[in-house]
């Protein structure tokens, strides 16, 4: 079973780029504008969006880049693969740091203890994935993994695994990792290379090509 | 208790980063949950914090919680039957 690299995109220093191309730029320098700016842009319409956490919202953002884009490839992939069938398979390094120092920081204060329950509901990293999920309905396996760098080799060994052992036909993969307003992310779409979605430009999910593309 | 239902707009919009609703958008006598404004079960919880951390009202019985929330006009009367508008 030969499985390949339907569609990519990446999010890293206030640009968003869509196999390679870059589709959405920004002068500012805060995520939080940045993203804001995103999410109009791509005329998302989605307004949880706004509850989000970084975290969240940059893979969102991120995998709406992917499936929303007018006459992308990625637009038809919820539409040739059932929806629990499809995999959901993130890393970072960060974990869900950035929103665990705001909720630490919002009950260390005992004379005004008051802690947000919307901010507490972020503070695990596998989060986002459920953001992706409740959006798209997508109810296949899912998994979060906290690595040191990006590990092509662990995100194509599991992802294997799923299609061979799993019910999984497709899936969602990649990196996001955000931290103290230092952000990247790198989503691609997995799917069996049949004939009616082989192509040329189609790559073989392969660990050389995984490193190559997070470059 | 008008000014009491237009100030607590402000304060459910900003509680509950509804960065696109905007005050008119909220009728005071309709459903918060649900259909209206569509607040989730997280939200409900933002709320409870919204009555302690600006009217110092805690919540005693969560049963109440459905009435109370039931829309911004309930909500006012509820902080207004507390004696803290």
């Amino acid at each position: 079973m030969e499985l390949i690299i339907t569609s990519y995109c990446k999010i890293k220093r206030n640009t968003i780029y869509l196999e390679g191309n870059k589709i959405i730029s920004s002068n500012s320098e805060n995520p939080s504008y940045f993203f804001a700016e995103a999410y109009k842009t791509l005329e998302l319409n989605y307004p949880k969006f706004h509850k989000m956490d970084m975290l969240s919202k940059l893979g969102f953002l991120a995998t709406e880049t992917l499936l929303s884009i007018p006459k992308a490839f990625g637009t038809e992939f919820l539409l040739r693969n059932n929806l629990n069938q499809i995999s959901i398979i993130l890393s970072n390094h960060s974990s869900s740091l950035d929103t665990d120092r705001i909720y630490q920081k919002s009950i260390s204060n005992k004379d005004q203890y008051l802690p947000s329950p919307a901010t507490f509901v972020y503070t695990l990293p596998n989060i986002v994935i459920g953001e992706i999920a409740i959006k798209h309905k997508i109810t296949g396996e899912n998994a979060f993994f906290v690595s040191e760098k990006f590990d092509a080799e662990l995100l194509v060994n599991y992802t294997q695994e799923l299609f061979k052992e799993a019910n999984t036909n497709a899936a969602i993969c990649g990196w996001v990792d955000y931290d103290d307003a230092n952000y990247e992310a790198f989503i691609y779409l997995v799917e069996k290379a049949t004939d009616s979605i082989k192509n040329a430009n189609f790559k073989a999910l392969n660990q050389t090509l995984l490193n190559q593309l997070f470059l | 208790m008008d000014a009491l239902i237009e100030k607590l707009k402000g304060q459910i919009i900003e509680q509950l980063n509804l960065v696109e609703v905007k005050p008119a958008d909220i009728k005071p006598d309709a459903p918060l949950f649900g259909e209206g404004l569509g607040l989730d079960s997280i939200d409900a919880l933002e709320l409870i914090v919204l009555l302690e951390k600006h009217y110092g009202i805690k919540i005693q019985n969560p049963a109440d919680g459905k009435k109370i929330f039931e829309s911004v006009r309930t909500m006012a009367e509820f902080i207004k039957s507390n004696g803290k508008d």
